[in-house]
């Protein structure tokens, strides 16, 4: 099974978000992927999942399919107004098993309130996902992720502003992902969070500064890197002539 | 009991062309009442409108064609309204516009067409009757169309009701799961389309609109489950269309205007007092519970 990333460029109006990014994730470990506001970070994960189509570049997947991904999105991409239960939001995990009509049966609900159970909201299956704390529904998303049962799992800052318990909580599942043998790829803001919890960290800011083993990567030289080229942007930028990097 | 029977039963039992009505109500209001609370759940409330007009040029294609032809009319502005939809959602994805936007471009471009081709080849009477229609005047093909077009509409509905609530709710996690939300939208305003093409017989393209989206608002302010909500919608329309009729036959109005003069008033009367959504509900404090 690998998960590689194979020259990913992906731009907004010409401009890029992330460009020439390659290597490959370490299978069955965590990695997290830190770097300043405007790195790229979140865009290069809306790529991985197919959600945004690389402008050159392809991410690569090999022995696994659709199915061996789990992703969580940020809260802000969820239209919160609707009125569905806690239920029925984290049910949709079951979408490889049931498909777009498939029915979802009672074990099918059994498993979505266990998963419920496991991140301590049973109570609250049948209120609607918008009577719900951005911390309880953060729990339902990680719930939802329980239940997809996938064996790589990318996490889009799933920690912004949680508090303390709720953040211990979630990352006792992440750890117990990797116990599992998981592997578990989260968009970080939090520098002592990287290295307690991720052994390896992708440090971006447009481009790859640095990826590899945590302690080497998070350097006071590479950090400060980072925040310098994020927050190099000229209007009139010259085309980039770069063609591709090697992993 | 009597006066009440005089009122309220005996239209329908003296008159077919008051049950052939009824019984359009009923069916324009199992098709157009989900379709609207669709459309507001995936705040595209005033899609239903925009589309509404893109029908009127390809209503009066079938219109120059054949006449007062109902199949020539739907089947026109069936057409029309995909293509408004279909040019829409095109610029939407090619293009730096968003969707609300490039709708507006190309309804506005379609009615203008519309109204072109009915004032060349028609006159105002039949630009009268494309725009607001005949409830009372609704004849067996019509009628047929509107329950096919309801049938189609629950069966279809049922059907994609999953992706679509998925791809407006969450619509990265449907793509993460390789499920192309592209599809089921396309999907679906094809729904609004054929609904608004069935109701333009019996409503006009301009009055149809109102009866897929009044009850649908309304029903948001009445409950908060889907279900619910479904259930307020189909029975808020159906309520419109049984009171518009019986309006406009005892006080002789038109009866399109008279049906959706009602769903107005009754999302007015919701506005203010209904449980979930209303006004006065929200200022008047309820003991809260434990937790």
């Amino acid at each position: 099974m690998r998960l590689a990333l194979d020259n990913v460029t992906v731009s907004y109006q010409r401009h890029p978000a992330v460009h020439h990014v390659s290597g490959g994730f370490a299978m069955g470990e965590a990695t997290a992927i830190f770097g300043p506001n405007g790195a790229g970070k979140s865009t290069l994960l809306k790529a991985m999942v197919g959600a945004l189509k690389p402008d050159q570049g392809k991410v690569t997947m090999e022995g696994m399919s659709r199915k061996d991904i789990a992703y969580l999105p940020q809260q802000s991409e969820i239209d919160r107004s609707l009125p569905v239960t806690v239920l029925e939001l984290v049910a949709t995990g079951l979408w490889h098993q049931s498909g777009p009509f498939g029915k979802l049966g009672r074990p099918g609900m059994g498993r979505a309130l266990d998963a419920l159970e496991q991140v301590g909201l049973a109570d609250f299956a049948p209120r609607t996902i918008a009577a719900l704390s951005s911390g309880q529904f953060q729990r339902v998303l990680f719930a939802r992720i329980l239940l997809q049962d996938a064996r790589v799992i990318l996490l889009d800052e799933p920690f912004n502003a949680m508090d303390a318990k709720t953040t211990h909580d979630l990352l006792q599942l992440v750890k117990r992902w990797q116990q599992e043998g998981r592997t578990v790829i989260a968009v970080l803001h939090d520098e002592e969070q990287v290295r307690q919890y991720f052994p390896h960290t992708l440090l971006l800011a447009r481009e790859v500064v640095a990826w590899g083993d945590t302690r080497n990567v998070l350097t006071v030289d590479k950090l400060r890197r980072a925040v310098e080229t994020a927050a190099h942007w000229q209007a009139r930028a010259p085309i980039c002539q770069t063609e591709g990097v090697e992993a | 009991m009597q006066h009440l029977y005089e009122l309220l039963v005996s239209p329908f039992v003296d008159f077919a062309f008051m049950r052939r009505a009824l019984v359009g109500c009923l069916a324009l209001a199992l098709g157009s009442g989900p379709i609207g609370l669709f459309l507001v759940m995936r705040r595209m409330s005033l899609m239903g409108d925009a589309m509404s007009h893109a029908v009127l040029p390809g209503a009066a294609v079938g219109f120059m064609l054949a006449g007062l032809s109902l199949p020539a009319m739907s089947l026109g502005g069936f057409f029309a309204g995909v293509l408004v939809a279909a040019l829409s959602g095109l610029a939407t994805r090619y293009a730096g516009v968003k969707e609300d936007a490039s709708f507006a471009g190309f309804y506005l471009l379609s009615l203008s067409i519309g109204v072109l081709l009915v004032s060349r080849s028609g006159n105002n009477v039949d630009l009268m009757h494309i725009l607001f229609g005949s409830v009372l005047a609704v004849d067996d093909a019509a009628l047929l169309l509107v329950a096919i077009v309801a049938t189609i509409t629950l069966v279809a509905l049922s059907v994609i009701y999953r992706p679509l609530l998925l791809e407006s709710l969450d619509p990265v996690f449907l793509r993460s799961v390789g499920a192309r939300g592209g599809i089921w939208h396309m999907a679906f305003l094809m729904l609004v389309v054929l609904n608004l093409v069935a109701g333009f017989q019996a409503l006009g393209t301009l009055m149809a609109v109102g009866l897929m989206m009044l009850p649908a608002i309304t029903a948001r302010l009445w409950s908060d489950s889907v279900e619910g909500m479904l259930a307020v919608a189909v029975g808020v329309a159906f309520a419109s269309g049984l009171g518009g009729l019986l309006l406009s036959y005892h006080f002789e109005l038109p009866s399109g205007p008279a049906i959706i003069l009602l769903a107005g008033l009754v999302y007015i009367v919701s506005l203010l007092f209904a449980p979930v959504g209303g006004a006065l509900p929200r200022y008047i404090r309820a003991r809260h519970l434990e937790s």
